[in-house]
């Protein structure tokens, strides 16, 4: 087979597979929405942190702002540290609270922000000091079954 | 009887070990006359032609199928459950994960390695070899170097398409035949499939396949004994050794890679 002929056929095979890599970093991995060095971290403690997991999306009306980075035991208070990364594009007011929710009834958790109204907002090493637990399908289903119980009983 | 038997036992294991002193010698030896294959690069170019481009249709037809059907069978399942926008996430996953350099690389192996084995069987029985080293031109620099990068690039490009191919066929079965909304098929997508995680994981799987199938199939070749018999029983050797080997390895790349996810 001609030389040339050779040569073209095997740059279009690695362009086509360069391609395909493109296509798959792309559009179907979205090469990670947000970029790592341009953002700053905040740590959030939980009584109860449910099963939320370490790149869970932390989202602030719906919009996702950041992941969380890292989530670890403190011995000490006996509550989870959960370090969130948020990207620097988005600042939040000091007395943010952060919240464990759950996208649909039996969805992924992830971090809900829901900004203050204090005027200086968090910095990298801030805490967000309000924050909310995530519900534990276990514990309302308890709560239920209490309540009703109290109704139901005899003055 | 006794006697006879456990002679025929060490004569096994002496060859086995044999064999296996002898495939990592020819490893090195490939490794160390790589020079040629890069610096006469039109030699590796030429192997990239057999071996990539002559198997790119039967991986682009068989990518474009495994997507067709996942889509079908995935939308049947998911359907159950109320959530068909889902299907993305199980094709690609599925796809970039696992399928793609797996069967790229079984596929591969068959389609490439084979022919591979053939040629260097070949190529000793008939004393081409032989040939070359009276010309004092070394075959493992001038015949095997070049087949081997050719393979190890054209793996990762092959499982590539593959899986793009495949999530494409996923989209066609899914989006334009069943109806499944176009915008939460690509977005629930690009949400679930993460670039290192799984992407960048199913690339190293596909270069390690083809690392272990080119090695398996020109070892086959340059081993096999110099008779028309020989070449044929290398050839098949080749294909079911790689394909275990690729299946094997599978496993125990997914072992380390997926571990810590979820």
């Amino acid at each position: 087979m001609n030389k040339t002929v050779l040569d073209l056929w095997v740059g279009l095979f690695v362009i086509a597979g360069i391609a395909a890599l493109l296509f798959l970093a792309l559009k179907v991995g979205s090469m990670s929405a947000v970029n790592t060095s341009d953002s700053y971290e905040v740590v959030a403690r939980f009584e109860n942190i449910g099963g939320l997991k370490p790149r869970a999306p932390v989202k602030s009306a719906g919009v996702v702002v950041g992941r969380v980075a890292d989530i670890r035991f403190d011995n000490e208070t006996y509550e989870a540290a959960v370090t969130l990364r948020v990207d620097k594009r988005y600042a939040f007011p000091k007395d943010t609270t952060a919240a464990i929710m759950t996208s649909g009834l039996l969805g992924e958790q992830y971090v809900g922000l829901e900004a203050g109204g204090d005027s200086s907002k968090l910095k990298d090493k801030d805490r967000i000091l309000i924050t909310q637990d995530a519900v534990v399908l276990e514990n309302l289903i308890g709560h239920f079954i209490y309540g009703k119980a109290q109704e139901g009983a005899p003055q | 009887m006794l006697k006879r038997s456990i002679e025929n036992l060490g004569n096994r294991t002496i060859q086995g070990v044999w064999r296996i002193g002898f495939a990592a010698r020819f490893f090195l030896a490939m490794l160390l006359h790589s020079g040629t294959a890069f610096r006469r690069f039109g030699l590796t170019i030429r192997e990239m032609y057999f071996t990539g481009v002559l198997s790119l249709i039967i991986i682009l037809v068989s990518g474009l199928f495994v997507g067709m059907v996942l889509g079908l069978q995935g939308y049947e399942t998911l359907q159950t459950y109320g959530s068909e926008e889902a299907l993305g996430i199980l094709v690609a996953l599925s796809l970039v994960r696992e399928l793609g350099p797996v069967v790229a690389a079984l596929l591969f192996a068959s389609r490439a390695g084979s022919a591979i084995t053939a040629e260097i069987g070949l190529m000793k029985a008939t004393e081409q070899l032989s040939a070359m080293e009276m010309m004092a031109v070394d075959p493992i620099a001038r015949v095997v170097a070049p087949r081997f990068w050719a393979g190890v690039i054209s793996m990762p490009l092959l499982a590539a398409l593959f899986s793009a191919m495949g999530i494409f066929g996923g989209y066609l079965v899914g989006v334009q035949l069943i109806g499944v909304d176009e915008g939460s098929f690509w977005s629930q997508m690009q949400s679930a499939v993460d670039f290192e995680q799984d992407i960048l994981n199913g690339v190293i799987k596909s270069v390690v396949f083809g690392v272990a199938i080119t090695t398996i199939a020109l070892f086959e070749g340059y081993d096999a004994p110099p008779t028309a018999e020989g070449v044929s029983g290398a050839t098949t050797r080749t294909v079911v050794t790689s394909s275990l080997a690729v299946l094997a390895l599978d496993f125990v790349l997914t072992a380390f890679m997926f571990r810590g996810i979820n």
